[in-house]
């Protein structure tokens, strides 16, 4: 069954999550929030169509059309297609849920259809970008609307009796003036021949009826298929006949095979070939390397036969990399003028001017994704005709790169979507689905390519690395008059396109041009910096290193000037109103500016909510510290609450994590915990522990021993997450990734509060150790 | 010929004898619920049981459990109702659910170990595993469920 064992008896959801009864306005006036877990909040409105998303404008937009989504079978069970990649969000069960709602079928006799890739048929399929719940609430529920509509037709047509006076209700349609009922199962074939309506004609239900949206009772569809192997990733596909391969891949970017020597590995038992993989010359968006195969018949034997390989790479023109020049690089051109994407007032004056000025300089390195389940796909191409089974977020742009790849028609490939291992943007570029599709069309047998943990941190797409320098110029009364941040990165366009230097439109408007401070005097600016390895995304993308940045220096203000944490933050929102900054196009993540404004009430509440909830100010033992941060992304707003402990020797723990969202409109509370509670985790795994450095062009990490995460033993003892309950029409917002960006600058902002260090390079290594 | 006892069923195997366990059960056997992650005993995904033993699978060979016993994911329980899988399943622990098969062999392991085990215990045990979602404050709670009767 696709439940969990009993929905009431959610402990670990009682324990952690509040969906707090909270007016926007109470909370502005510092009212308390009352605590308790209230579950009638209002989700959403009947209608809830007055807003407008950015949906329309993704490739193939979007479809609703029930046709396409829904199937009732004739002993009633229903099948809802999920278009959207499961990474680990909850997306495979929250989206057919709201489809499950609003036509009232009954959960228990739903099953879910993992759909293949066709944007065509689906619409938009990237899942990323915190994009899902945001883009398709509302079509889910009118796809849902649709089939509840055809199935009441369809039996007031069997009744003879007009269509309003029949209802839906929990899987059959009642006429309750004659106390008739027919199951969907028996009107299956009949709603089938009902024309779908139009979508002007759709009544959604209201909102104090749902049994499922925003109560956070049901568990993930893979529940029990995951706690019992049963659950298929991209690694588990197994195909008569099928070949393991593995790769060796060039360790620099850029770099060529000169020769391999295949005669060791061909002695390996169970190695059967080794051939020569095509390669793309960088940059070249998310073709392959290129390199030496290993195939074999299974993956150990591929392993080992790679190992024995004697390969001769030429490194090409990365083969110097090196992240300790590269980041005086950086820093050197933080500290010149670079090109201006917001001005407003004159911040070259005012800083002149200015009674004080702050200066920090943040250093955030490269990362790497490191999902638990390493890049893999496995192919079958057959003539002009190819089947991939693969973990991509990308299930079109895969199907569109396998085609391209292998010149055959986008018609003729077939790209199924497994579950994923974690995603975290690494597998939005379907790289190793084209490694496996150009070895099974020479091959001409099945292929099942495994990265090896190794490959992964080698030739990843790797998160930028980056120095924000920010200087804030404060008059008399320590009031901040000026603001000039500037960002130097290399911009993920470098993967796409050779002589990058800017960053783009996407990445400026994380954080940077969108700051939302009520300072009069800002210049935001992006000197040039050139990329010497892929680069690509990475939950949250280049909100890290702004909300690390900018955080920052809110808690350098503050202790420069003897304030609260909380109070300085506040002070720099300022009044509670909606933000334009004075950038040509602002990018906002996609979405238009009037459902998704930058609303500094909405930030102010979040930040209010957790300070109340999250006892800031409370006391705290001897080498303990608060420290707060708070930050808008994928249009949502979070502030987050960090309590550390450091020892005398050092030591770093984190006993109290507290993070309110405001996150709009929502389905599933309990899975919007879930992705708080992990972004603290890889909020506390970057700061503390994440750093990919290069050396001669090569990167120097190769597994989770030098490359390393937050185990259980240093994790976060408690995260409590409260979750503002939207307003009737507040349109929904991102969760996936929104979560990671706070959570360094609170650590830090906490560390400072418990020591008197201020760090502002990440990781924190061994810094506190000195 | 290696032969081992895979969750009951007698299996043998003639090819290297050096083959890690992992590859074997994944590739050979065909039990895919036993997860590759790192390939070094550093993150846990391939946990099993050996005897009564959490064993990293990707660092032990078919002929390290040549005549034992081995118990995957796939064994635990046969309707998955082993209390720590109920459990899992009750507090809701998984996120994209990759490394989860070998959070719950360590946990089962633990708990055969040690059937109360305290908050440091049990970080300590399972801090062999990684699990890259962040899903340790509900395998904690899943854990001391299961420790209480689910």
């Amino acid at each position: 069954m696709n439940f969990i064992d009993n929905p009431r008896k959610l402990r670990g959801f009682e324990k952690h999550i509040r969906v707090e009864k909270v007016s926007r306005r109470s909370i502005l006036k510092g009212l308390g929030v009352t605590g308790g877990f209230v579950l009638a909040a209002p989700v959403m409105s009947r209608q809830a169509l007055a807003y407008e998303t950015g949906a329309g404008k993704m490739p193939h937009g979007v479809v609703v059309d029930p046709r396409v989504f829904v199937s009732v079978a004739s002993d009633g069970i229903v099948t809802i297609v999920g278009h959207r990649s499961e990474m680990g969000t909850g997306v495979r069960t929250s989206l057919p849920l709201i489809v499950a709602e609003e036509m009232e079928a009954d959960w228990s006799r739903v099953k879910v259809q993992q759909a293949h890739g066709d944007e065509v048929k689906f619409g938009n399929q990237d899942t990323d970008g915190s994009r899902s719940t945001r883009h398709y609430l509302i079509p889910m529920r009118q796809i849902g609307a649709s089939a509840r509509t055809m199935l009441e037709q369809a039996a007031a047509k069997r009744w003879g009796v007009p269509a309003t006076e029949v209802k839906a209700v929990n899987h059959e349609v009642v006429h309750s003036a004659s106390g008739r009922k027919l199951g969907f199962g028996e009107l299956a074939a009949d709603a089938a021949k009902e024309s779908v309506p139009s979508i002007e004609s759709l009544k959604l239900k209201d909102p104090k009826d749902f049994r499922y949206l925003g109560k956070g009772a049901i568990g993930l569809v893979d529940l029990h298929d995951i706690t019992t192997g049963k659950a298929r990733y991209g690694a588990d596909v197994r195909l008569p006949g099928m070949k393991y391969a593995v790769i060796a891949r060039p360790p620099v970017t850029g770099g060529k095979l000169v020769k391999f020597e295949p005669e060791e590995a061909l002695k390996v038992p169970g190695v059967e070939k080794v051939m020569q993989v095509q390669g793309w010359p960088w940059p070249s968006k998310f073709q392959p390397l290129g390199g030496v195969a290993v195939i074999a018949r299974n993956t150990g034997a591929a392993i080992k036969g790679r190992d024995a390989l004697k390969l001769v790479w030429d490194d090409g023109p990365n083969g110097k990399y090196d992240s300790v020049a590269y980041r005086k690089e950086l820093e050197e051109a933080s500290r010149k003028p670079g090109l201006v994407l917001r001005k407003e007032g004159d911040a070259d004056a005012a800083l002149k001017g200015a009674d004080k000025v702050i200066v920090g300089e943040y250093y955030i390195p490269h990362l790497a994704h490191v999902s638990m389940e390493p890049p893999v796909a496995v192919a079958n191409v057959k003539g002009d005709k190819a089947e991939i089974w693969a973990p991509v977020q990308s299930p079109g742009g895969t199907r569109e790169d396998v085609a391209k790849t292998l010149g055959i028609p986008e018609g003729n490939v077939t790209v199924n979507v497994t579950l994923l291992g974690g995603g975290f943007g690494r597998k939005s570029k379907c790289d190793f689905a084209l490694e496996a599709a150009l070895l099974s069309k020479e091959l001409g047998a099945p292929v099942k390519v495994q990265w090896t943990r190794e490959d992964d941190i080698h030739n990843g797409f790797l998160h930028t690395v980056s120095v924000e320098r920010i200087e804030a110029g404060l008059d008399k009364s320590g009031k901040v008059i000026a603001w000039r941040h500037r960002s130097v990165a290399p911009s993920i366009a470098s993967t796409f396109a050779a002589g990058t230097v800017h960053q783009a439109p996407f990445e400026i408007g994380m954080g940077l041009v969108d700051m939302p401070f009520e300072i009069a005097n800002i210049s935001c600016e992006n000197p040039e910096a050139a990329a010497h390895t892929r680069i690509g995304w990475f939950r949250s993308v280049s909100n890290i290193p702004r909300a690390f940045a900018v955080q920052s220096i809110v808690g350098e203000i503050a202790q420069a000037t003897g304030r609260d944490q909380k109070d300085m933050l506040l002070e720099l929102i300022g009044s509670p109103r909606i933000v334009k900054p004075n950038v040509k196009d602002l990018w906002n993540y996609g979405e238009p500016q009037d459902s998704y404004p930058i609303d500094t009430a909405r930030l102010r509440k979040v930040v209010e909510l957790v300070a109340e909830k999250g006892e800031w100010g409370r006391k705290v033992p001897k080498g303990h510290g608060l420290g707060i941060a708070v930050h808008r992304s994928f249009v949502s707003y979070i502030a987050t609450i960090v309590e550390v402990a450091v020892d005398d020797k050092g030591k770093l723990t984190v006993p109290r994590v507290d993070t309110a969202i405001d996150c709009g409109a929502y389905v599933n509370p309990e899975r919007i915990a879930s992705q708080i509670e992990g972004a603290a985790i890889m909020g506390l795994s970057l700061a503390k522990y994440g750093e990919i450095t290069f050396k001669d062009g090569k990167v120097q990490q190769k597994n989770f021993d030098d490359f390393q995460v937050v185990r259980m033993d240093d994790s976060p003892v408690v995260t409590n997450v409260y979750i503002v309950p939207p307003g009737p029409d507040t349109p929904p917002s991102g969760v996936g990734e929104p979560g990671v960006p706070p959570f360094a600058p609170a650590l830090i902002n906490a560390i400072f509060a418990a020591t008197g260090k201020r760090i502002r390079s990440l990781p924190i290594g061994k810094q506190l150790e000195a | 010929m290696i032969k081992v006892k895979i969750n009951g069923q007698e299996q043998s195997w003639d090819g290297d004898p050096d083959l890690p366990l992992l590859w074997f059960l994944r590739d050979e056997a065909g039990l895919t619920g036993t997860k590759y992650g790192c390939g070094q005993a550093l993150c846990g995904a391939c946990t099993v049981i050996v005897d009564k033993e959490a064993v990293r699978a990707c660092i032990t060979s078919v002929n390290d459990v040549a005549g034992r016993e081995v118990t995957t994911i796939e064994g635990l329980h046969p309707n998955g109702d082993h209390p720590v899988q109920k459990a899992w399943r009750q507090v809701n622990v998984p996120q994209c659910g990759f490394c989860q098969a070998g959070q719950i062999m360590q946990a089962a392991a633990l708990l055969m170990d040690n059937p109360k085990p305290s908050h440091d215990q049990i970080r300590e045990a399972m801090s062999g595993n990684i699990c890259r979602c962040g899903c340790y404050q509900r395998i904690e709670n899943a854990i001391h469920l299961a420790s209480t009767g689910v």
